[in-house]
């Protein structure tokens, strides 16, 4: 008797393989979501070997090299391909150990949101009632605020800092993983693998997080991935505003904001920096894209 | 559709009371004694401490001091800045309209290319300009705005030296606030160059907060023609002979616009969130300055009431979305 839910909540391995090869297939067509998956890769290798890649260490200060222009214009040299910044560290290396801290408050603020959206949705969807209702009405409270806003007054609250800027996004970003799980799984309550499971006696929590949560998963990969970039880019916004990672670390937006008082004087110290933000954003959203369609069944053929 | 808007109205309350129950908290948890924070670096003594205490109410439950907070603000008191002093109220409409004519020309530049391109985009899929449309729209949509900003003034205002670097006007004008909006004010004025100095003035600011919801509201026309297009009432149009430019702008086009005015609605959050960033590059004096500067300064209550005010904003804005939402699409409101 019990081998029947077993069986229902988990395919066989062949069927999951043959999934997963539907899935890239159709992943493969989209040329934009190839290249954002290879430049993400990229990434990570960067920011895993940055202490090997990076010409310089990140808090060096040369003291004869402040303000030294890019090595292809006039008054640049080789030793520092992207130029220095007004205290002589040499940004290319500043950009590399950079991508250490953007990948992690991606993955890291994708975790808190999606593990917490989740649980919070299951429960929301799961139990419906008063405890939906309840769940429902905090989740409209916190969306109604703009989310930079409500991440800028907690972080002023917690206290400036990386780790406190990284909870004030997750709890921002929470919200939309708790209303995309809830609207899933009341879809799947009432169907009939459902009941069947049910009816072969499993529990609640067996319910909720083996029987019908893998069955929701595709709307919520699709929403990590576009918060993986909303993520990094509010960091960098609260570290340019001041209230995300304090100087001197290599953080994109904070480097942005070291170096707002030079914009008019020196180019690359403003251009680099925010050109590695777009580029990793614009990596991640196009893969992104490239995995919405390929796991919603309705565009698949249009 | 009374009863469609009372509903809706009603769905409301709960949503704002949690509002205040959070802009109220903001204040409570944080570190350090509020009376100590108000008498600054000087100190105080015990005497007037204690006075101040219960003239702030402070040493009431915190349920009373609630719903205290909640009576003043049924009568329009949000208290007063502790850096200026004046009321809080009063320092946010002050300030609302540049952020609000800076936000309405950003919308407006948002629509008026946005919808066309996505319609084109979609009406010529797969052509060159549906590629670099959809392309500039992804780059729109992942741009960090706070260093598309500084490019900008980099580009424009530093090497062509086109356009001015911050504030609304430039400090040669002068003229009496009529509607708070500068570019009627500066009209009204009848003062020569004062208009166009306001334009330059709003330029760059539009086109930085204008560009993610441009890149969003492109993408979303795209799809929702898309989809509309593959629907059977277009094929029975053109079918029937209709010219192909009455399909696409009638038949399609106006249920396609369902989606998109739910999502130029929801645009009006991420404009406010936009807002304190592009203000805060431009120095443009609007509340996304104010709330950046007031959080800086300390100046608890007038993150409270900003916050509180903001959020208020932007539910009513959501509210309106709604209600037209149900004008246009009466299937709806019987649901």
């Amino acid at each position: 008797m019990t081998a029947t839910p077993d069986l229902a909540s988990k395919p066989p391995a062949g069927t999951r393989r043959q999934m997963l090869g539907e899935l890239w297939f159709y992943f493969r067509q989209n040329r934009g979501a190839v290249i954002g998956l290879w430049v993400t890769i990229a990434l990570i290798v960067v920011a895993l070997a940055a202490p090997l890649l990076a010409p310089h260490s990140p808090s060096m200060q040369y003291r004869d090299a402040f303000l030294v222009p890019p090595s292809w214009q006039e008054g640049g040299s080789t030793r520092f391909l992207l130029g220095t910044d007004a205290i002589g560290r040499d940004i290319l290396s500043r950009l590399i150990y950079g991508s250490r801290y953007s990948l992690f408050i991606g993955a890291v603020v994708v975790t808190i949101a999606l593990v917490g959206g989740i649980v919070i949705g299951l429960v929301a969807g799961f139990f419906g009632g008063w405890v939906d209702a309840v769940i429902m009405r905090v989740m409209d409270v916190i969306l109604a605020f703009p989310s930079l806003l409500l991440a800028l007054v907690l972080v002023a609250v917690l206290g400036p800092g990386l780790l406190n800027a990284m909870i004030a996004i997750a709890l921002v970003l929470q919200p939309h993983f708790a209303r995309l799980t809830r609207a899933a799984v009341m879809a799947e309550r009432n169907r009939e693998y459902v009941v069947a499971a049910q009816v072969a006696g499993a529990g609640r929590l067996r319910l909720m997080f083996r029987t019908i949560l893998p069955n929701c998963l595709a709307p919520l990969i699709v929403q990590g991935t576009l918060s993986f970039s909303n993520a990094i880019l509010d960091a960098a916004a609260l570290g340019f505003l001041g209230m995300g990672a304090q100087p001197p670390t290599p953080e994109w937006g904070t480097m942005l904001a070291e170096a707002r008082e030079f914009i008019l004087r020196a180019w690359w110290v403003v251009t680099f920096p925010g050109l590695a933000i777009l580029i990793t954003v614009l990596a991640i959203n196009l893969m992104g894209d490239g995995l919405r369609d390929a796991l919603d069944p309705k565009l698949k053929r249009s | 559709m009374i009863r469609f808007i009372l509903g809706k109205l009603l769905y409301l309350v709960p949503t704002f009371l949690g509002v205040t129950i959070v802009a109220f908290g903001f204040v409570r948890v944080l570190p350090g004694d509020p009376v100590l924070l108000m008498a600054g670096e000087r100190g105080i003594s015990p005497e007037r401490y204690q006075q101040l205490l219960e003239q702030l109410g402070y040493d009431q439950p915190i349920w009373r001091q609630y719903l205290d907070f909640l009576g003043r603000l049924f009568q329009g008191d949000l208290g007063e800045s502790l850096v200026t002093k004046s009321p809080v109220l009063h320092e946010f409409l002050t300030l609302f309209p540049a952020t609000v004519e800076l936000a309405i020309c950003a919308i407006l530049l948002a629509t008026l290319i946005g919808i066309p391109a996505g319609v084109l985009a979609a009406v010529k899929r797969g052509s060159w300009f549906d590629q670099i449309s959809m392309g500039a729209a992804l780059i729109g949509y992942s741009m960090p705005i706070f260093w598309w900003g500084l490019l900008l003034i980099i580009l424009f205002s530093g090497i062509l030296a086109w356009t001015p670097v911050s504030g609304r006007i430039s400090l040669l004008y002068y003229f009496p606030e009529v509607t708070g909006f500068m570019l009627i004010d500066s009209l009204l004025s009848g003062q020569d160059g004062a208009f166009g100095s306001a334009v330059a003035h709003l330029i760059l600011p539009t086109i930085v907060l204008a560009t993610i919801p441009l890149a969003v509201i492109a993408r979303q026309t795209r799809s929702a023609m898309l989809e509309v297009m593959g629907e059977d009432y277009v094929r029975t149009a053109r079918a029937k002979g209709l010219p192909w430019r009455r399909v696409v702008g009638v038949h399609a086009l106006r249920n396609a616009m369902i989606p998109v005015v739910t999502t130029i609605g929801l645009q009006i959050g991420v404009l406010m969130a936009g807002a304190i960033l592009t203000e805060t590059i431009f120095s443009w004096p609007g509340i996304g300055k104010w709330m950046v500067d007031s959080i800086f300064r300390r100046d608890y209550p007038a993150v409270q009431g900003g916050l509180l005010l903001i959020a208020a904003v932007v539910m009513a804005v959501n509210l309106i979305v709604d209600l037209l939402y149900g004008l246009i699409n009466p299937r709806i409101r019987h649901v």
